[in-house]
């Protein structure tokens, strides 16, 4: 973190789209890419005499999110009236969450300090909502084509504490989130697809002061670096304001990528007065305490927790880690096979390596790989109990790709099995050395670093069945 | 607590109600007239009352996240004052408005 | 039946009569468009209807006697016309609100009171007139002009259901669904002498009801005499899966309340399935009303001021003497909050409403103006020429109490004050009150044009507004005239207490007999 004249102090407002197969309020599809209108029934075309109906995955869901932030889920919760006119908004009001919102204080870690304490951000509140329709200006010149398809699906609002002092820091804070709701599985999070959606406050203060400054929203930004580079630019403006003498005045900017700088939105401050009342159409959410209990002990393990276990249980450094980590289903893969073969180092090495090359291959998802754990750690258990070697190992797996046949028997059909029988192992040293005088001579002679280079002839001859454990014994038994 | 006319001009604002200006000034007069009859609950005590979220006892009831197709006869165009292509279409916001802003 | 039987016949004789095959629908049917064309039902005379397609009327019956005659599941109501309030969603003929900006406006689906009275074989004939929007006391506020009282065309039927009201004062049909948010099913009937029913909220099912007041509305019925009224609400009542508001409370078989027993259910719980039948298994039979042993009965003395209309008096004396003559206790009670009602009701439904019409917006349905001044010019335009003055009046009092600096001190408040009404009635039915009566109406009709002022039109649901506010039942049935005009008396019970509603009601109806009417 920078020294600088004077402190950032971020709020980060989220939306996420939750992954329900259908809207919040109505039974139409939530699929993406849909030709325009054709998801919407009179709930959320705001036909007149419509009504909403709370769908209840979109309920559990939202609770898993609150709960995987550590906020705590309120028993009661009341939807409100966002009232507003916008062509993409039919019924002129969202229904939303206002003074009893679903969920209230978490928190999530985003790094440590030198001393290697947490350094958290706190979550406000987080409640349900649903989205808009979309509004395309000038496909059409001189109007705005709107598309309904959005409107309705359900949304869940993050808002953090004022407590992000960088860009970097709300960096950190927009990639934890996004890496514990796909922990969660709630939602697809991406910003290119829209399934996740920023808006940040930022306002400055001189160091010390405990006051807040004047704070400005800014909106528009479409990727994480975007947000990172929105703030610099919007902490430069107010600093330069504040320095010649000017003040802060709260409004709302947009990030405009393709100038790199921030702009005053063109529409009227002051004209928005929500006029937020509970909504009459829905009853208050009641969640019995028990099962929220139930909801929070079947949580999926969470990002956080899970790198310790992992740290801590199987010995991984943090740096593997981290590259496991970035893909939810392969950490998944790695422990089972990690546990079944009892041997963390092995796991991470094939699944990094060769597992991960295959998938890159074929393109397809890890869940669908036809080499399941199972039959990755019995490979791993044939190289460690010295059946077959390291080498055949990965002509094994290549194999196991191809046919979908277990290592065990592969190897036996193949012929793969390893050669520990000394009198074999000799008899190709003995053919080796013969073979190559010149590395032989060398070798004899003193040069140890040959023996990798002839311990790979004698593989190359034995056609990867050799020990090479052994053979290594077997040369440097011979001199050199 | 008088209703003005600025109030009056805010609010249809707020309400999208194109309110000329004379008839600005009756608004003015009737909605102030109204409020008046109004001020007799600030003499009630209801500093322990909770207010009333709706008639009736239990929580929302919950839909199953099934897909339904809507009961609904006809297409869109049957009552949509202008479509193109499928899609809905509204004159341009005016230049003064930010077309990059989005709703939600 | 002769056509002038028809004028006067219950439901459930029709409905008996075409069961067993004694009268074809499309008789039922032609003889409300005759009865329509006779007693003028058209704009340029009562303007009772809106819409009304005869042909497709016809036809329809022609499928329903089909439908009778092969023994399909045909219900309760099989053959029996009746009208809808336009504000309410049906297939075939337009929903307009009473309001210019939906004046060409079909409705792609249909509300379920609709289907409901349709899976029991009733005919639609009509879509009625109405105040606009439901804003109004007398049906003055519609955009096509007010709907005359058939007893007397120089006087308003009332509102915001006078179209219906009307429709079956005129005997064009002998039920007729309305929408109540303050009074808008009572007051009409009371003023045209026929039965008005609000529901306990949650009752019926808001799906496809064009809401006004969310909180408050619900669909009422209107019915020649308590009996119709009776059945209608049995055909439609019970939870709706669209409505997140509707009650799964059991539905009883409401015309059998007269007999004091305890309540058999109209249908299984938890289905939709109606009960069904078809000679010979007959209906119910009519209910013997002539005992109220046993039962109290409230007087408020908020209902009967000082102020109160000498001719409303007695008349309502007159209805409790007859409750005492059947055996009923009457007892004095208070409800000391309902002076607040009218305007508690004015800060909350206003408010409400401000919210629902904000769709009529021009974009996806109805009416657009489009002055080629960019979109906020459209909504604005649209706006102020789509809606009528009370609308306009109602949607800019809800938006300002909403407003920020406002909200505490006029919704809030204003919500916590419904509270304490509400307690009121609580209070009175759980001290051992079966039921409470009241005049439905503090006058009775007034002419045409005659209240200009909108609070004072206000006042005309001082006695109607703390049952929608409160949420519980009540119904007006006629108690006699005032000045050749009729007069209605209410009846109030507890939540879902329908059966002891429609017991008194059918309890009085019978003591009053034709002197209701004189």
């Amino acid at each position: 973190m920078k020294t600088e004249r004077y402190e950032m102090v971020v709020g980060l407002e989220v939306h996420v789209q939750l992954k329900t197969r259908t809207k919040a309020f109505c039974g139409c599809s939530t699929d993406f890419g849909a030709p325009p209108n054709v998801n919407t029934c009179p709930v959320c075309l705001a036909l007149p005499g419509a009504l909403p109906v709370l769908n209840e995955r979109a309920v559990q869901l939202a609770v898993r999110a609150a709960l995987g932030l550590g906020c705590a889920v309120n028993p009661v919760s009341v939807f409100a009236r966002k009232n507003y006119f916008y062509p993409d908004l039919p019924k002129g009001y969202q229904i939303s969450q206002f003074d009893q919102p679903l969920a209230t204080g978490g928190a999530i870690v985003v790094g440590q300090t030198e001393d290697g304490k947490a350094v958290q951000i706190g979550i406000t509140r987080l409640h349900m909502e649903e989205d808009a329709g979309k509004s395309i200006h000038d496909r059409y010149p001189g109007s705005t084509a709107i598309d309904l398809n959005r409107s309705g699906v359900p949304l869940i609002e993050i808002v953090s504490e004022p407590d992000i002092q960088s860009s970097a820091q709300a960096g950190a804070y927009l990639r934890t989130l996004k890496q514990i709701l796909q922990y969660l599985d709630v939602s697809d999070v991406s910003m290119e697809e829209g399934s996740l959606r920023v808006d940040a406050n930022i306002s400055v203060r001189p160091p010390g002061q405990t006051k807040l400054g004047t704070k400005t929203e800014v909106k528009n930004m479409n990727s994480f670096s975007a947000v990172e580079r929105a703030l610099e630019a919007e902490y430069a403006r107010q600093c330069a304001l504040l320095d010649s003498g000017g003040k802060v005045e709260q409004q709302t900017l947009l990030w405009d990528g393709a100038r790199e700088s921030v702009r005053p939105s063109r529409t009227k401050e002051g004209s928005h007065d929500y006029r937020y009342f509970p909504e009459p159409d829905l009853r208050p959410l009641l969640l019995d305490q028990g099962w929220i209990n139930d909801a929070r002990k079947n949580l999926p393990e969470l990002p956080e927790a899970r790198r310790t276990r992992l740290t801590q249980e199987l010995g991984i450094a943090a740096a593997e880690i981290d590259q496991l980590m970035a893909t939810p289903a392969l950490v998944e893969y790695f422990e089972s096979v990690a546990r079944a073969s009892r041997d963390p180092k092995a796991a991470f090495n094939w699944v990094m390596g060769e597992v991960s090359a295959a998938l890159r291959v074929s393109g397809e998802e890890i869940d669908r790989f036809r080499v399941r754990p199972a039959d990755l750690a019995q490979l791993i258990t044939l190289v460690k109990d010295g059946t077959i070697s390291h080498t055949a190992a990965k002509r094994v797996f290549a194999l196991m790709v191809e046919t979908g046949k277990p290592a065990a028997q592969i190897a036996a059909d193949e012929g793969l099995a390893q050669v520990g029988d000394d009198g074999a192992l000799a008899g190709w040293v003995d053919e080796v050395l013969q073979e190559h005088p010149d590395e032989a001579k060398r070798y004899l002679a003193g040069e140890k670093k040959l023996q990798g280079v002839l311990v790979g002839f004698v593989m190359k001859k034995s056609k990867g069945r050799a020990d090479p454990r052994r053979v290594n014994q077997l040369l440097s038994s011979r001199g050199g | 607590m008088g209703v003005t006319r600025e109030d009056v001009l805010h609010i249809a604002e707020l309400a999208r109600l194109g309110v000329d200006s004379a008839r600005a000034d009756e608004l003015t007069r009737e909605l102030s007239s109204i409020l008046e009859h109004m001020e007799v609950l600030s003499q009630v005590d209801t500093s322990t009352i909770a207010p009333t979220a709706g008639v009736g006892a239990g929580g929302t009831p919950l839909r199953t996240d099934d897909r339904v197709a809507p009961l609904m006869e006809g297409t869109l165009e049957s009552f949509a004052p202008s479509m193109r292509d499928g899609f809905f279409i509204v004159p341009r916001l005016a230049t003064h408005e930010d077309p990059t802003e989005s709703s939600a | 039946m002769t056509p002038e039987e028809f004028t006067t016949a219950g439901a459930a004789a029709i409905s008996a009569a075409v069961r067993a095959g004694k009268v074809t629908p499309s008789e039922t049917v032609k003889a409300a468009f005759e009865r329509a064309r006779a007693i003028g039902a058209g704009k340029d005379a009562l303007n009772i209807f809106l819409h009304a397609d005869e042909a497709a009327s016809i036809e329809e019956a022609k499928s329903m006697h089909e439908r009778v005659q092969s023994a399909a599941d045909i219900g309760i109501l099989a053959g029996v016309p009746v009208a809808i309030k336009d504000n309410i969603a049906s297939l075939g003929l337009p929903t307009t609100c009473g309001s210019r900006i939906l004046a060409d406006y079909v409705s792609p689906f249909e509300a379920t009171a609709v289907s409901r009275l349709r899976a029991h074989g009733a005919l639609v004939v009509a879509k009625t007139n109405m105040d606009e929007f439901a804003m109004g006391s007398s049906t003055e506020n519609s955009a096509f002009g007010p709907t005359r009282n058939p007893h007397d065309v120089r006087y308003v039927a009332g509102g915001s259901s006078g179209g219906s009201a009307a429709a079956v004062a005129a005997g064009i049909t002998p039920i007729a669904l309305g929408s109540e948010t303050g009074g808008s099913v009572r007051q009409p009937a009371a003023f045209c002498g026929v039965v008005g029913v609000k529901p306990t909220y949650g009752r019926v099912s808001r799906y496809g009801l064009v809401a006004f007041a969310s909180s408050l509305d619900q669909i009422g019925v209107v019915g020649r005499r308590v009996d119709d009224a009776a059945i209608a609400l049995e055909a439609i009542a019970g939870f709706d899966k669209m409505d997140s508001t509707s009650s799964d409370a059991d539905v009883p078989i409401y015309r059998l309340s007269a007999l004091g027993k305890p309540a058999p259910l109209a249908r299984e719980p938890d289905t939709e399935a109606m009960r069904i039948g078809r000679s010979p298994v007959p209906l119910p039979p009519p209910p013997d009303a002539t005992t109220l042993e046993g039962v109290v009965i409230g007087k408020p003395r908020e209902y009967f001021p000082e102020s109160l209309d000498e001719g409303i008096r007695d008349l309502c004396e007159r209805a409790l003497d007859r409750f005492r003559s059947m055996g009923a206790t009457i007892r004095d009670v208070s409800l000391p909050r309902s002076p607040l009602a009218v305007p508690v009701y004015y800060i909350l439904a206003p408010a409400e409403a401000s919210s629902n019409l904000a769709r009529f917006d021009g974009v996806r349905y109805g009416l657009r103006v489009d002055p080629a001044r960019g979109l906020k010019a459209m909504y604005e335009t649209t706006r102020s020429q789509g809606f009528g003055r009370e609308v306009t009046r109602r949607i800019l009092l809800g938006t300002y109490v909403l407003s920020a600096g406002y909200y505490d001190a006029y919704y809030k408040k204003a919500q916590a004050v419904r509270t304490l009404i509400a307690d009121d009635f609580r209070a009175v039915f759980n001290s051992g009150v079966h039921a409470i009566f009241t005049p439905t109406t503090p006058t009775p009709a007034f002419t045409v044009g005659a209240i200009s002022d909108p609070y004072e039109m206000y006042l005309n649901d001082i006695f109607t507004v703390t049952a929608n506010l409160a949420g519980v039942p009540a119904i007006s049935v006629p108690i006699g005239r005032l000045r050749r005009l009729p007069v209605g008396g209410q009846i109030i019970t507890a939540h879902f207490d329908e059966y002891s509603m429609f017991r008194v009601a059918y309890a009085l109806e019978a003591s009053l007999g034709d002197e209701a009417h004189q």
